[in-house]
């Protein structure tokens, strides 16, 4: 395969894995470009380490296709998994070994050429701030600094793909800023999905958010988008049975129409109109029949945004 | 990348005192075993000049030296063998193999050569108590490299049966029981079933239970022949059990 700095850096089409009778990940869909940090939520049981796991190759998937800077995972895994960083939620460490070794051994794992190892591991002792324990077994050092050379072990090798899961538990705060700090450089040059429970961290960090329920991806915007419904005015509507989506922006007021999921749409309206097109919009749905389920006012955070998606399909 | 983890496998085996607690252990028993048949052969060596052909050091101290080696290592190998994939399953730490850009065949093969360099450095231990004779007497070279050699090849099949049964489990105790238990088995069938087959005609069935049991596949070995029907069957079981950890590893990966 050519070697190129392709744009799309990681795809995955209609992911599934089913376990028995139980689908742990239904028909997810995964894309990057490089550059790109992607904040990839849900509620503990959703799929997200399912669906990491099968991005990293630890587990195949039941249907779907992956491909790493175009490179399938399933056909040419060596070469694919070259250009991954996964940090699972347990970090992988060797506690009988010190850390100049863990990485060295790290390095050599991920192909890392010998003439540049040593400085591919002094430079990312540096950037994950333990450059001075390198000599201490991992067994001794604390969770913060174990955390930070799991860290180490998935960038070692400079992948166009960093994989995190939960990078930031047990961090005191310093910590957690420097990993941040780190995270955030690291979305320059590679693009990292990042998964989090810290709904600011997503805010702080990300360009897009995609969330995960019960399997299924329920949300996937860019921060921007989420940002746009802090200003102005922006309506989040629920139908069940949806028109099609230019009928929608065809609606008096309405200045954009966007397609969330399946039956959750997000439309902007001019700001000064006053309350004319929403009781527009729900006459029409309701003369329609279009099986309107939800309105509700643009989402101020993205923790609104989680727990109204994740709460709401626990209703239906 | 084989080499890579042979020699992690290596490492980790020195860093744990369990390898230690074996090695000295061993040299224990099995020092203690050459020299006081060593002290019995000089005793008996009078009687032995009057016999027409007598047997020499080699074969009345050595041989049964390495086949005491080999009984202990039907216990040490399991032990030894318990950590290489169960704890890592426990510890999560197989993660890291497994995202590596490294195939199943090559994490194995890794693992199983770095024990079986283990094993060779205990077999080359053991080695030097006879070779420490050289000095005084003649030795019989062709006898002692046959036994290396089996004996080489029935750690290398001990040591991939107990790498199979540690790819079963994610409690390496639970995996050393397992291991010990299977080549207990090994050993019994071959001993036992081997013989009372034959004695019924069933011929097939007799060659099966011979072909399985490694240490029945020794017994030539001991004696200073390279049969190259045990050599294969050693070989072959080896190979055999190496490809089930393969396929046990990637069975795990498509199930979760």
């Amino acid at each position: 395969m050519a070697v190129q700095e392709t744009a799309t850096t990681i795809s995955a089409r209609g992911l599934t894995r089913n376990f028995g009778v139980h689908t742990a990940v239904n028909n997810v869909d995964l894309e990057l470009k490089r550059g790109e940090v992607l904040g990839f939520l849900g509620p503990n049981g959703a799929g997200k380490t399912t669906t990491m796991q099968m991005l990293t190759g630890n587990l195949a998937p039941s249907a779907g296709a992956i491909s790493i800077c175009g490179i399938d995972l399933l056909d040419h895994p060596a070469a694919a998994k070259a250009r991954i960083g996964y940090l699972p939620e347990t970090p992988p460490l060797y506690r009988e070994l010190n850390v100049d070794e863990y990485l060295t051994l790290a390095a050599r794992l991920h192909r890392v050429p010998k003439p540049r190892q040593r400085d591919a591991i002094d430079d990312v002792k540096q950037r994950c701030g333990i450059a001075d324990v390198g000599g201490k077994l991992i067994g001794a050092l604390s969770k913060g600094y174990q955390q930070r050379v799991g860290i180490a072990q998935a960038i070692v090798h400079g992948p166009d793909v960093v994989i995190l899961d939960e990078p930031t538990v047990g961090l005191d705060p310093n910590q957690i800023r420097e990993i941040r700090n780190l995270i955030r450089e690291l979305g320059g040059k590679h693009s990292v999905i990042l998964s989090t429970h810290i709904l600011p961290e997503v805010e702080a960090i990300c360009d897009r958010v995609q969330i995960m329920h019960h399997g299924n991806l329920v949300y996937s915007d860019t921060i921007a988008a989420l940002r746009d419904f802090q200003s102005g005015r922006s309506v989040l509507l629920g139908l069940r049975r949806p028109p099609r989506l230019d009928e929608l922006a065809a609606m008096p007021g309405v200045t954009t129409a966007q397609c969330v999921s399946d039956t959750l749409f997000r439309l902007q309206f001019s700001a000064s109109d006053g309350p004319g097109p929403i009781d527009a919009l729900v006459k029409r749905s309701a003369e329609k029949n279009w099986g309107l389920y939800q309105l509700s006012p643009g989402q101020t955070s993205i923790e609104d945004v989680f727990v109204n998606l994740t709460r709401r399909e626990e209703n239906t | 990348m084989i080499f890579t983890i042979a020699s992690k496998e290596l490492k980790a085996l020195f860093a744990s005192p369990l390898a230690w607690v074996v090695l000295t252990g061993m040299q224990i028993i099995i020092g203690y075993g050459f020299l006081k048949r060593l002290d019995d052969f000089l005793q008996i060596q009078p009687q032995l000049a009057q016999m027409p052909s007598p047997p020499g050091v080699t074969e009345l101290v050595a041989a049964p030296t390495f086949g005491t080696l080999a009984a202990i290592l039907l216990f040490a190998v399991p032990l030894l063998a318990m950590r290489l994939i169960a704890e890592e399953r426990r510890n999560q730490t197989l993660v890291l193999l497994m995202s590596a850009p490294l195939s199943i065949t090559e994490i194995v093969l890794g693992k199983f050569l770095g024990l079986a360099a283990f094993l060779l450095l205990v077999i080359g231990l053991v080695t030097l108590m006879p070779l420490s004779l050289a000095a005084s007497t003649r030795l019989d070279y062709g006898l002692l490299l046959s036994l290396v050699a089996g004996l080489a090849l029935l750690a290398a099949c001990f040591a991939a049966v107990s790498l199979y049964i540690s790819c079963l489990t994610a409690h390496p105790m639970v995996a050393a029981l397992g291991a010990f238990g299977a080549l207990l088995a090994m050993l019994l069938m071959g001993e036992t079933a081997g013989d009372s087959l034959r004695a019924r005609g069933w011929h097939v069935p007799a060659a099966l239970a011979q072909v399985l049991s490694p240490v029945k596949n020794f017994e030539p070995f001991g004696k200073g022949l390279i049969d190259t029907y045990a050599l294969a069957c050693l070989l072959l079981l080896t190979l055999a059990f190496l490809v089930l950890a393969v396929r046990q590893l990637e069975a795990k990966r498509l199930r979760g």
